[in-house]
């Protein structure tokens, strides 16, 4: 029988892709929950860190209402790309990053509320701006944890089902990504195919599982 | 010069719950030791200074330029104050060398002059072999050195240094005093040292501000305070002082005299500011100002020695309630049977309680 790995891949492609647009919008939201005071913090805290409670299903709801193609955004989007958000592999990137995000915010938050202040007011005290003691002193204080987070919310992006499957739809070849294709594969009696696709994500996992702890413990060393 | 007069109220329920912060000082280009117990505020002025910290009410002006002002609600952003600031913890930049930690504060300079100033604060630290070294590789004079090299590459208007001296063994500490002289004489910026020990104090301080729960209650020269400490915490800090529990029995303005009873004797004092007959007053005076005597006289008290204490410079007696005398080796060698302490109205000192 011939096994077909394009979910596998897609997968990759999408946690790739939502993995690093995460990176930005989470270690930006971490930085500004950790450093600043502002009207809201708490409504934005607690937002943040929704998905990881709200049940797929509803999550894919709320997006398919956001996104779809009646929503103003689902309409400008395609009236800029010529083609509508959902039920693309755009989408699975979108739902891969719901997850994503708050694992980041989460773990960055705490990654650099770690870092000894007295080095961020060194920091200033010899004349550089905000902007300079983050990217100089702070994140490099807190690459360790960082990095171990941004493994796990690889690992989290790779294997996205609920919201996945409602926005980006079961499409072979186009969306069906690897946790889709599993589901899939066992409701079609193909258990061959689903085994090897089980398998190659749990290796991947693991891996990414085993590094995001070494890189954890590391720092403490 | 730094001119401070700030206020901030910490509210009850917090860390420092009801902790009050009043300080007025000025600091001119000399060195003034901040001291006192910890906890009393010392190194929240700093913070203050340095715009870590927001005081709510005063102002803050270094050399005529308003860092602070709560009435127009003024507040410099720490990045242009323009003073550097060598933290307990020296805060050295750990994922950088000992030269970037430099030259990262030296990035205002044109290139050519920041390289020029690394090199020079390098070699005027005795950091030039140790510049490729990480912080964690370098020992705790090293970091001294560094991270005051550091906090003066950016010519920085005033140096406040939190502690400098904390965990440093002895030659350490004399190289650092050696340093901080040095840059008193050179730099002529206001230099402000926060510290509780009393040696660092003494051995740097051109002017003292003595800390006592958020407030300053004493000011002056290391002698001033060493000759009339204000306070019995003052005292107590600056060690070494004998308290007496005293009664007033006479006072006589006109001749700037009075008599007490202490430890059941009548002991000619000085003149007591404010005070009147039967008031109970605290009177303290230096174990090296007190002598012991074989006879009966005028402001001796007849005591047994407790306990004795060899000391670097002399035998330390102690005659019980808080009595002690440094009595010269050879002195107290020979000294008589009957035994008299002998107190000088000059060496007494009225103190507040």
């Amino acid at each position: 029988m011939q096994m077909d790995w394009f979910p596998l891949w897609l997968s990759l492609e999408v946690a790739t892709i939502a993995t690093a647009l995460s990176a930005f919008a989470g270690v930006w939201l971490a930085w500004l929950l950790a450093n600043r005071m502002f009207p809201g913090k708490d409504v934005v805290d607690a937002v943040t860190a929704l998905p990881l409670a709200l049940p797929p299903t509803v999550l894919g709801y709320y997006l398919l209402t956001v996104l779809g193609r009646n929503s103003w955004i689902g309409r400008a989007w395609e009236n800029i790309t010529g083609s509508p958000i959902v039920f693309t592999a755009s989408a699975a990137v979108i739902a891969a990053m719901l997850h994503a995000i708050p694992l980041l915010v989460k773990s960055t938050r705490a990654a650099l509320e770690s870092v000894d202040h007295d080095f961020e007011r060194a920091g200033r005290s010899l004349g550089a701006s905000e902007w300079r003691v983050f990217w100089r002193i702070s994140l490099p204080l807190a690459r360790r944890p960082l990095a171990a987070a941004t493994a796990l919310a690889f690992a989290r992006s790779l294997g996205d089902f609920g919201a996945t499957l409602m926005i980006a739809g079961d499409i072979p070849g186009r969306t069906q990504t690897a946790a889709v294709a599993v589901f899939d594969a066992v409701e079609s009696g193909n258990t061959a195919a689903a085994r090897w696709m089980v398998l190659a994500i749990s290796a991947i996992t693991i891996l990414l599982v085993f590094l995001s702890n070494r890189l954890e413990r590391r720092r403490h060393a | 010069m730094i001119e401070v007069s700030i206020g901030k109220t910490f509210p009850r329920g917090e860390e420092s719950a009801g902790f009050e912060l009043n300080v007025e000082f000025e600091a001119k280009p000399s060195i003034t030791v901040l001291y006192g117990p910890s906890g009393s505020g010392k190194t929240l002025t700093l913070d203050a200074i340095a715009g870590f910290v927001t005081p709510q009410r005063g102002r803050i002006e270094l050399n005529g330029q308003i860092l602070f002002d709560a009435g127009s609600r003024v507040s410099v952003l720490p990045r242009n104050r323009d003073c550097g600031y060598v933290f307990q913890n020296y805060a050295l930049f750990p994922h950088m060398t000992v030269r970037q930690n430099l030259a990262f504060a030296a990035t205002r300079l044109p290139r050519l002059e920041r390289h020029r100033r690394t090199d020079e604060l390098l070699e005027r630290f005795h950091l030039t072999d140790l510049a490729g070294r990480k912080p964690r590789e370098l020992s705790g004079g090293q970091k001294q050195r560094a991270s005051i090299a550091r906090a003066l590459i950016t010519q920085p208007k005033a140096l406040l240094l939190d502690e400098p001296g904390r965990g440093l063994d002895a030659p350490l500490r004399t190289e650092l005093y050696t340093i901080l002289l040095d840059l008193k004489d050179t730099a002529k910026i206001p230099i402000l040292l926060v510290t509780h020990d009393t040696e660092e104090c003494f051995a740097v301080a051109s002017n003292i501000l003595l800390y006592e729960n958020g407030r300053i209650v004493h000011r002056g020269s290391p002698l001033e305070l060493l000759r009339n400490p204000a306070t019995r915490a003052a005292a107590t800090l600056l060690g070494d002082f004998t308290f007496f529990e005293a009664e007033v029995l006479t006072i006589d303005p006109a001749r700037q005299t009075s008599t007490v009873r202490i430890l059941g004797n009548a002991i000619h004092g000085p003149h007591l500011r404010g005070c009147f007959r039967g008031d109970r007053i605290t009177l303290c005076a230096r174990p090296e100002e007190l002598r012991i005597a074989g006879k009966p006289g005028d402001n001796r008290v007849r005591r047994l020695p407790v306990h004795v204490m060899e000391r670097p410079q002399a035998v330390r007696v102690d005659f019980g309630d808080g009595l002690t005398v440094d009595v010269p080796r050879d002195q107290w060698a020979a000294r008589p049977d009957d035994l008299w302490v002998d107190i000088p109205a000059e060496s007494l000192r009225q103190i507040s309680r």
